[in-house]
């Protein structure tokens, strides 16, 4: 690294920090909360059913990080690295998950699964297993978060130099051993990287563990809520997940520090060859086929059930266009906030690395495995008090969304930048380019799919929202995730079917616009 | 071109921002935060408005978290009305709320009121045991709802442990049969194996699909579900007169101190009272709840409200005693 120890331009190191801080908004609240209680907080906090809470939260992330990666790692190599039969359709298939939020997914795998769910009735058969509790809430939460893994995993593949493959394979080391010792060690940062995220993920979840019955942290934080009206616990409780979400973050820079690789000849890198599948063909497709059928037809296929229900008993089909152009309003708005105020964060963290950079991005996780509904009621807090104008504004929602996804646009534009030497950079300025003109000439168009990529994955995960969408919308501001809450609320699937569908619809776009857009990078060697 | 596509994209979305953000004040539209669905009850906003001429802005959401959010809010709500889906989550914002005029609460019998009255119930639901009339005929029903411990209803019944309604009707139980007999009911449903839900409406299910003979529900799910499942085989069925299983509630609705526009609030709760307003849970509302205005009667097919005896307790009192409440479901090990 040439420029480590280069001190930043104070303008960047203040707007980061700033970033960094309203980040941190949520956490004061916590803390003021705590301190309101006194005594009481301490009480909670060594009760031992928090201890057994703990203990369920982490058995429940380490399940669903660990499922994550078997499915998306193998299919992500499947579909990058080998001549697997339509490997193009697959690689669309295996993200398209990521549009589907994971209430949805919880309910139509209980819809499917559960007694006397669609797959008895098939079936034809007595009893089947209960789908609730542990095993219930991992298949929920992987079909939701497996993706990031998948996409960051599929990119590290597809940019790996294949030269490190080759030398290896020229040594006389057989395929697999390759594929173990060099391949699976090179990509390791990116899985990492997606495996906090799906980790943030699951330990903030609540609509999963309550539908599926889990006594995980954040359900217990909702009970304080709900059934207590009791805030001093409920904040102890999201504390700890603000601890543990700082296990989690060291466990990733372990492993993203350990066995980094650079590629160190000049030039593009070239695509790798295709290694050639054989015989292997086809439990590859079955593999690729098993994947998208539980993650991706069965969620889509029960909702199209439960419409077709609809329509059969004679419920009034209405499509909800004004939800529709709300939800893409608000989540365009948050991808493009999130990541304007994750850039100068990401530039301070690798063009001028050292502890300052360090602490900010670290710092910028730290409120992220917050539920929803401690974010939103942090924000009520705050604005209702200090910042009423902007209170229940589509403003201070976007602000939420951008809180509660800032590490989504920060990972794109990491991967980004990770990419652009900053030697390209020095070179510019070398020929007499400014700074600022360096950064629009070189910096970002190189940067583009690692933004777009950041954005996108808001933009997704802004469409899904809901606990915060419920309280910090403006009033009457309805979105499809609102709708879909409100029927479910109700137990009226056939009518949640159509917002659901519709999220699924309007989201998948997106998707394929990061596909094509990383596509095309590749191919110009870029 | 995509230059131009992301502008587009940009100007709509900050367009989009415009309408978005609605405008606030004392001479803008009145504010309501309803806990109640708006499946349920956006009729009753627009006959309102018809009625009166005031507009009417409702932010919906669920009664606890909109309690939460009021409580945060402090005396910086913009909440004029808080209508909400039971007494516990008004009863947590009670300090928030000011007493209502005399003529509006008079119009509800005084159990199903606040003591100082600063809510009043709107509308009322009773506690009932569904059951799957494919498997259990009406004779085989339990008359008290402490016979579900007998080892006949193991593994048989459902119930929603972290749900207000639940935990209002536990209440209820140690109100009228002190916290020993309902500790012991607690633990002989542990220990028969009673399966636990989030809510009401997968209970419901559950008995329709024959995953479970009973459950523990407020009357109305039943009409909800067979709205989804037409030719669901459930029937609701109602404890003995005293029984704490057929606790009476209500949803109700109260005005915020803090409000700029309380002339209207007060309209609007009175109306939530008038003949208009409780004639639409009889004859509109898919919901099938109860009026609590003497004199109109309930929907066809519902046991009249003074024909049912529930335990003798006092709703208000509900607030203050659901702390006890959870800690001993806590203790008996339904809560984490």
């Amino acid at each position: 690294m040439a420029t480590a120890g280069r001190r930043p331009p104070p303008a960047l190191a203040l707007l980061a920090g700033a970033v960094v801080a309203l980040l941190l908004l949520p956490l004061a609240y916590l803390v003021i909360r705590v301190a309101d209680g006194g005594g009481r907080a301490l009480d909670v906090l060594w009760d031992r059913s928090t201890l057994q809470l703990v203990v369920n939260t982490v058995l429940l992330v380490a399940g669903v990080v660990v499922a994550a990666i078997v499915v998306a790692v193998p299919t992500a190599w499947l579909v990058t690295r080998t001549d697997l039969p339509g490997r193009r359709v697959w690689a669309v298939a295996a993200t398209l998950p990521l549009v589907i939020p994971s209430y949805v997914a919880a309910f139509c795998l209980l819809g499917f699964f559960s007694e006397r769910g669609l797959l008895q009735q098939a079936l034809g058969v007595d009893r089947l297993p209960d789908p609730t509790g542990y095993w219930g809430a991992v298949a929920a939460l992987t079909l939701s978060t497996y993706p990031y893994v998948f996409l960051l995993a599929q990119a590290a593949l597809r940019d790996l130099d294949p030269a490190l493959e080759e030398a290896a394979r020229g040594l006389g080391v057989s395929r697999l051993r390759v594929l173990a010792r060099v391949t699976l060690p090179a990509i390791r940062p990116s899985v990492a990287l997606g495996s906090l995220l799906v980790a943030l993920y699951v330990l903030s979840d609540f609509g999963v563990v309550s539908l599926m019955r889990y006594d995980s942290l954040t359900r217990a934080i909702y009970v304080q809520y709900k059934s207590l009206f009791d805030r001093t616990p409920a904040a102890v409780l999201a504390l700890v997940l603000v601890g543990l979400t700082a296990i989690a973050l060291v466990f990733e820079l372990r492993a993203r520090t350990r066995g980094r690789l650079w590629r160190t000849g000049p030039g593009a890198a070239r695509r790798a060859r295709p290694v050639e599948l054989g015989a292997a063909r086809w439990p590859a497709v079955a593999w690729c086929g098993l994947v998208t059928g539980l993650f991706l037809v069965l969620p889509a296929g029960v909702l199209l059930y439960w419409l077709g229900r609809g329509i059969s008993n004679d419920r009034r089909v209405v499509v909800p266009w004004d939800e529709a152009a709300h939800s893409l309003g608000a989540s365009a708005l948050a991808a493009l906030v999130t990541v304007a105020a994750a850039i100068p964060v990401a530039v301070l963290v690798h063009r001028y690395p050292g502890p300052l950079a360090r602490v900010l991005e670290r710092l910028s996780y730290a409120g992220n495995a917050l539920p929803g509904l401690v974010i939103a009621l942090s924000l009520v807090f705050f604005a209702a008090r200090y910042a009423s104008p902007v209170y229940q504004t589509l403003g201070l929602l976007v602000f939420a969304y951008a809180v509660r996804f800032f590490p989504l646009a920060l990972s794109g534009l990491d991967t980004g930048l990770a990419r652009v030497s900053p030697r390209v950079e020095e070179a510019a300025r070398g020929l007499g380019r400014g700074p600022l003109a360096t950064a629009w000439l070189v910096t970002v168009p190189l940067v583009r799919s690692g933004a777009l990529a950041g954005a996108a994955l808001v933009f997704l995960s802004a469409m899904k929202e809901l606990p915060a969408t419920i309280i910090l919308r403006p009033i009457g501001f309805d979105t499809l995730a609102t709708e879909i809450w409100g029927a479910t609320q109700v137990g009226a699937y056939s009518k949640a079917a159509i917002p659901a569908l519709l999220l699924i619809v309007l989201s998948a776009p997106v998707l394929w616009l990061v596909h094509r857009d990383s596509g095309r990078l590749a191919e110009s060697g870029g | 071109m995509r230059t131009i596509a992301v502008a587009a994209a940009v100007v709509g979305a900050l367009a989009l921002a415009g309408c978005g953000g609605g405008g606030r004040g004392s001479d803008g539209p009145l504010t309501v935060y309803s806990g109640r669905e708006e499946e349920l009850v956006a009729p009753l906003f627009e006959k309102f408005t018809d009625a009166t001429g005031i507009d009417v802005e409702v932010r919906y959401g669920d009664s606890a978290e909109l309690a939460a959010t009021i409580a945060e809010e402090g005396s910086n709500s913009p909440a004029d009305v808080f209508f909400a889906q039971d007494p516990g989550s008004l009863g947590a914002v009670d300090a928030q709320l000011e007493a209502l005029p005399s003529e509006t609460l008079d119009r509800v019998s005084a159990r199903f009121r606040d003591a100082e009255g600063r809510w009043v119930g709107t509308s009322g639901r009773t506690r009932v045991l569904v059951y799957n009339t494919g498997q259990l005929s009406q004779d085989e029903l339990p008359a008290s709802v402490l016979q579900l411990t007998e080892p006949a209803w193991k593994n048989r019944v459902g119930i929603a442990p972290t749900n207000a309604s639940f935990q209002a009707f536990v209440t209820a139980m140690r109100l009228s049969l002190g916290d020993e007999k309902t500790e012991a009911w607690l633990e002989g449903m542990k220990a028969n194996d009673a399966k636990t839900y989030e809510k009401n409406t997968p209970i419901v299910e559950a008995v329709a699909s024959g995953e479970i003979d009973v459950g523990l529900v407020n009357h109305y799910y039943l009409s909800l579900v067979k709205e989804e499942q037409p030719d669901a085989p459930i029937a609701n069925h109602l404890f003995e007169a005293g029984d704490p299983g057929s606790l009476v509630s209500v949803a109700g609705a109260g005005v915020l101190s803090s409000s700029d526009q309380t002339e209207d609030a007060e309209r609007f709760v009175e109306f939530l009272l008038s003949e208009e307003a409780q004639q639409f849970y009889v004859d509109e509302a898919e919901e099938n709840e109860y009026p609590l205005v003497a004199g109109i009667d309930p929907p066809a097919g519902l046991v009249p409200l003074d024909e049912i005896h529930g335990p003798d307790v006092e709703l208000t009192a509900f607030g203050a005693e659901l702390s006890s409440t959870v800690e001993l479901l806590r203790k008996t090990g339904w809560l984490s």
